[in-house]
């Protein structure tokens, strides 16, 4: 499948994504602009923050339905003032990308393939599979250096990578769940 | 960040030694204001860049010599008395007075007291104050004692002259007097300067001393707290502040707090003793973190148990856990199965090959990311037949933050809220759905368990409203903002908190299980409104305007909505702004004060760093550093590898250290492991004579997994590629845009050779150096029919070592061989 950007935007039918790129920092031509303020003003918009660095550039996501139709730079955010970098102006594409999978994903030990599966059963495998490594490898107690039998409450056999690209309430959930279940390989990004 | 970015504007010279053009387009405005408004840009960095190409002046150095550069500052501020004596003399420990058997790295030869060789460690007893017959620290306010800091610190860089500057980084002498002449001399009261860096400190083995080296200058200079001033620390992932601050990190808890070793915090009791400061706002930490294990546990954690602290994993040592230490250990079959939540370390961490290898010998491994990672398809990696990998693989596809709602923290403490604009297609869901769905399958399955060491498990909660596809963010940003367990009331029996009620402000957490919190420093960001609803402050959005340039309205910085940190320290000591130019906040004597009958407040531009109601000229009015246990800002500061940074070699360097016998950070990281792994170049290698930097483009977003799969940016580079000066390639025969491979003892790549003028050879000792830069964002997946989508692992060459404090990797100075053609 040919998917540079011309192509791109006949298959994914986002006309504005052509617009975004260029976004506050180009002088629109009059056509397209008028075509802009026509979509947009029947458009539902969410505020947004860009999700790439870590300026945190505020943006205003347009939708249609369920379908992003323009993200813009949100003009009032104080220290970013409106702008967008090549990276912010195509965030559409995150959404609206039919190189993204939208079903679960299972490859079996040594399969040479990728299976879909519905998500009620990926979870209950993925429950087990931790279950099963922290019944067997669980660290309850062990000697500290005097070689007293203390209480460690520990699971060694379970990592944890990620992410910097995750809401705080997300990070938030993860430490709690990872610490309650024992885990301390336990990292995100900002540690590389 | 200790400032805000807007703030830049009022700079009168700023050092950029990152490419902030580049990646952090938008930030850079601020620079381009502040030189609006007649600032100075001085651009430190080893290639020509966008950034150079705005400043006043670019000073080409030599990756991996940074501490050399500051130190080399630091020296001819003191020698040419360019510093701002009052600031250092009252706000810093530069008058404390140290223990005389200290001994700095210009007498011992690059070392400081203590080391013992065979630990490879430093026993650090005389890295303390003197202090007085009431345990106080000794002070001389003329900074003259010998064993003052201020001495020490002259003496410690009294090696780091215009010359050696020169032999140890390749700035020529000229160069650097002018920027030091520059730099230092927009010092004192009138005048700030601001410093911005990113990974190109932080990654190597020296990386925390790096960036604690231009604290120390910007100290010196007088320019923390004040406007214009500041540390800039640029971050690269839009929550990668949010995920240190919520602590997805080994070391750490929510909000700062140790993570209890076994030898050391057997109990919650040693616990508070050994980790709560006598001094300094951290006096408070019982509170912070007794709320922290009530917002885990919730009502299984009660006073008789400790509030539930044996339920919090012990480490078994300091030295263990980290990224690196993942892969090592899970390459060596001690991790059997792994989450990788939105990373994808196939590609973007240290000695990629190892990580992949490590993965390949996983039992299970679970990817939750937007596209079809390396990391998910480790088992068809280039070179790797799929039979032979055993790992079970699950993939669940990821929701960005425009199909969900929730709150990103940026690089300067920002908390802002993002609306969900569209419900994800298909079987994609938030993490958070994941994460609470997990644990309540997993709560199912341990239902009934009567250990002990379950119970603090299924007393969690993660149920957050009433619909399980899609938990409530703003319930769980009330359970890390902080709420009340019960009724509280105050002295008068008047109730302050319903039960539930959010809480203001981490001044009222206690240490008695009524209260909740999740992350002290975010309390005050969602609070109950006059409507009795949940007011969410992150998704505040006044914009700034005349009378609040700060922009306080919009979001909400933790902690306390304060915008610049340690802020008490832009007024003198008797509470003025040191000039009118430099104003930010300053005490107000005639406003109403702490009570009705005591006047006096501190007010200004900002919400105050301080408390409040503290008088310049009460005990501790003039201690700007409330974090600090001595209240003061630290030039001498114990680390694990010294209380001064000191320059030391990357630990595959072209060239001895031309400033002491001690090669390379003594006490640095270096993992052995099997199989060859993680071999490495010896110091002056024929094999591998150039120096090697990595780094990153615009268009471009660290592992890829957010650009490569987006044609809008994928196509925006047509190839990998080696940056490579002509010089270099005239003595290796290559032309612009010829295959090249690029080699180091761990791994090798095929890339396009990119020669540039903006790259020069650095004439190092006498010797003439050259150094290459590689960015790191491709991996083999990308779009199809866009083959500059795809490229080699730039990290399949970089090493497994680290920092010694943080065990960060030196993937920003390590060596690498460069041959023409496909070898």
């Amino acid at each position: 499948m040919d998917l540079s950007r011309r192509n791109f935007l006949k298959f994914g039918g986002a006309t504005a994504a052509g617009v975004a790129v260029g976004g506050r920092g180009v002088d629109l031509s009059p056509v397209e602009a008028a075509a802009t303020s026509l979509k947009l003003k029947e458009a539902k918009v969410a505020r947004s923050v860009c999700p790439y660095c870590a300026v945190g550039c505020g943006q205003l996501i347009y939708s249609k339905g369920d379908k992003i139709i323009d993200v813009e730079g949100d003009p009032d955010t104080p220290h970013t003032l409106g702008r967008l970098c090549p990276k912010g102006a195509a965030t559409i594409q995150l959404s609206n990308n039919p190189l993204r999978p939208t079903k679960a994903l299972y490859r079996a030990p040594g399969s040479e393939r990728w299976e879909e599966k519905p998500l009620e059963w990926m979870y209950e495998q993925i429950a087990q599979r931790y279950y099963d490594t922290r019944e067997k490898h669980f660290i309850e107690k062990e000697k500290d250096k005097n070689g007293d039998l203390v209480t460690v409450n520990r699971l060694e056999a379970i990592a944890s990578l990620g992410s910097a690209c995750i809401d705080n309430e997300e990070c938030y959930l993860l430490s709690k769940l990872n610490r309650a279940l024992g885990i301390v390989y336990h990292e995100h990004q900002a540690r590389v | 960040m200790t400032t805000n970015v807007i703030d830049i504007q009022n700079s009168d010279v700023i050092m950029a030694t990152s490419n902030m053009a580049e990646n952090h387009p938008v930030a850079f405005q601020w620079v381009m204001k502040a030189k609006e408004r007649g600032a100075k840009l001085i651009h430190v960095d080893p290639r020509f860049t966008r950034t150079s190409a705005a400043a006043d002046v670019h000073v080409p150095i030599r990756s991996g010599t940074n501490i050399a550069f500051f130190g080399g500052l630091i020296a001819y501020a003191i020698q040419h008395d360019l510093y701002f004596k009052d600031y250092v003399v009252h706000y810093t420990n530069a008058s404390f007075l140290i223990d005389p058997e200290f001994k700095t790295a210009t007498d011992l030869d690059g070392l400081f007291t203590g080391f013992d060789p065979d630990k490879r460690t430093y026993d650090r007893t005389s890295w303390k104050y003197q202090l007085d017959a009431e345990g106080n620290p000794k002070r001389d306010l003329t900074l003259k004692d010998p064993h003052s800091v201020f001495q020490l610190l002259r003496r410690q860089y009294s090696r780091y002259t215009p010359d050696m500057v020169e032999r140890v980084c390749g700035i020529p002498k000229v160069k650097f007097e002018e920027v030091a002449r520059l730099f230092c001399g927009n010092s004192g009261p009138e005048k700030t300067g601001s410093i911005t860096y990113a990974l190109n400190l932080t990654q190597h083995t020296t990386g925390v001393e790096n960036i604690r080296s231009l604290c120390m200058l910007q100290l010196l200079l007088g320019n923390i707290g004040r406007p214009g001033g500041g540390v800039v620390a640029l971050r690269g992932h839009a929550n990668v502040q949010g995920a240190t601050d919520l602590e997805l990190l080994y070391h750490e808890l929510p909000g700062y707090m140790a993570m209890p070793l076994r030898d050391v915090h057997p109990d919650l009791k040693t616990y508070l003793e050994k980790e709560t400061p006598k001094g300094g706002y951290w006096v408070n930490k019982p509170k912070f973190f007794v709320s922290l294990l009530k917002a885990f546990y919730g009502d299984a954690a009660t006073k008789d148990n400790d509030f539930g602290y044996d339920w919090i994993p012990k480490r078994a040592k300091a030295d263990a856990y980290s990224h690196q230490h993942i892969f090592v250990d899970m390459y060596n079959g001690v991790i059997k199965g792994f989450l990788a939540d939105g990373q994808n370390p196939a590609v973007g961490g240290p000695n990629a090959k190892l990580a992949r290898a490590a993965m390949q010998k996983l039992d299970w491994l679970v990817v939750k990311d937007i596209f079809l990672t390396e990391t998910a398809d480790i088992w068809k990696a280039p070179g790797v037949k799929p039979k032979d990998v055993k790992t079970e693989v699950f993939f669940l596809p990821a929701a960005p933050a425009a199909e969900k709602d929730g709150s990103l923290t940026n690089t300067m403490r920002l908390i802002q809220w993002h609306e969900k604009a569209v419900t994800p297609p298909g079987d994609v869901t938030s993490d958070a759905e994941f994460f609470c769905s997990l644990a309540q399958r997993l709560q199912k399955l341990y239902a009934g368990s009567t250990k002990n060491r379950d119970k603090g498990f299924l007393g969690a909660n993660f149920k957050y409203g009433d619909n399980p596809r899609e938990p409530d963010m703003q319930l769980v940003l009330r359970e890390i903002n902080g709420f009340a367990t019960e009724e509280i009331a105050d002295k008068d029996g008047k109730v302050v908190y319903k039960k539930g009620q959010p809480l203001n402000t981490f001044g009222h957490m206690t240490d008695d299980g009524k209260t909740a919190g999740g992350c002290w420093i975010y309390t005050g960001v969602i609070v109950e409104g006059p409507d009795g609803k949940l007011l969410n402050k992150a998704n505040g959005h006044k914009p700034a305007d005349e009378k609040d340039p700060l922009g306080h309205g919009w979001g909400f910085a933790w902690p306390a909505n304060r915008r610049i940190l340690y802020n008490r320290a832009a007024a003198d000591l008797g509470g003025k702004p040191w000039s009118e130019r430099k104003k930010l906040i300053w005490w107000d004597p005639t406003v109403p004060g702490a009570e009705p009958d005591k006047k006096g407040k501190w007010v200004g531009l900002d919400v105050p760093d301080f408390n409040a109601t503290l008088a310049p000229d009460a005990k501790n009015g003039d201690k700007p550093f409330i974090m600090r246990t001595d209240l003061v800002g630290g030039f001498f500061g114990p680390l694990v590898d010294g209380p001064f940074p000191e320059h030391y070699e990357p630990v595959e360097s072209p060239t001895k250290n031309p400033l002491s016998k001690t090669q390379s950070n003594p006490v640095a990281k270096v993992w052995q492991v099997p199989d060859q792994m993680n071999n490495l170049a010896s110091v002056g290698s024929a094999d591998y004579p150039y120096v090697i930097t990595t780094y990153r483009l615009t268009e471009h977003h660290l592992s890829g997994v957010m650009s490569r799969y987006l044609p809008m940016l994928a196509e925006l580079h047509y190839a990998h590629f080696a940056e490579i000066s002509h010089e270099l390639a005239r003595e290796l025969k290559i032309d612009n845009g010829d295959m090249v491979t690029v080699m180091s003892p761990r791994g090798k790549i095929h890339v396009k050779a990119m020669v540039t003028n903006r790259l020069k050879p650095f004439i190092v000792d006498g010797k003439t150096v050259h150094q290459i830069g590689v960015p790191w964002h491709w991996g083999f997946n990308g779009v199809e029919g866009l083959p500059g989508s795809k490229g080699d692992i730039t990290n399949d060459l970089s090493a497994t070592v680290g920092d010694p404090t943080v065990f960060i990797q030196e993937t920003k100075a390590f060596l690498c061989n460069v041959k023409k053609g496909e070898v």
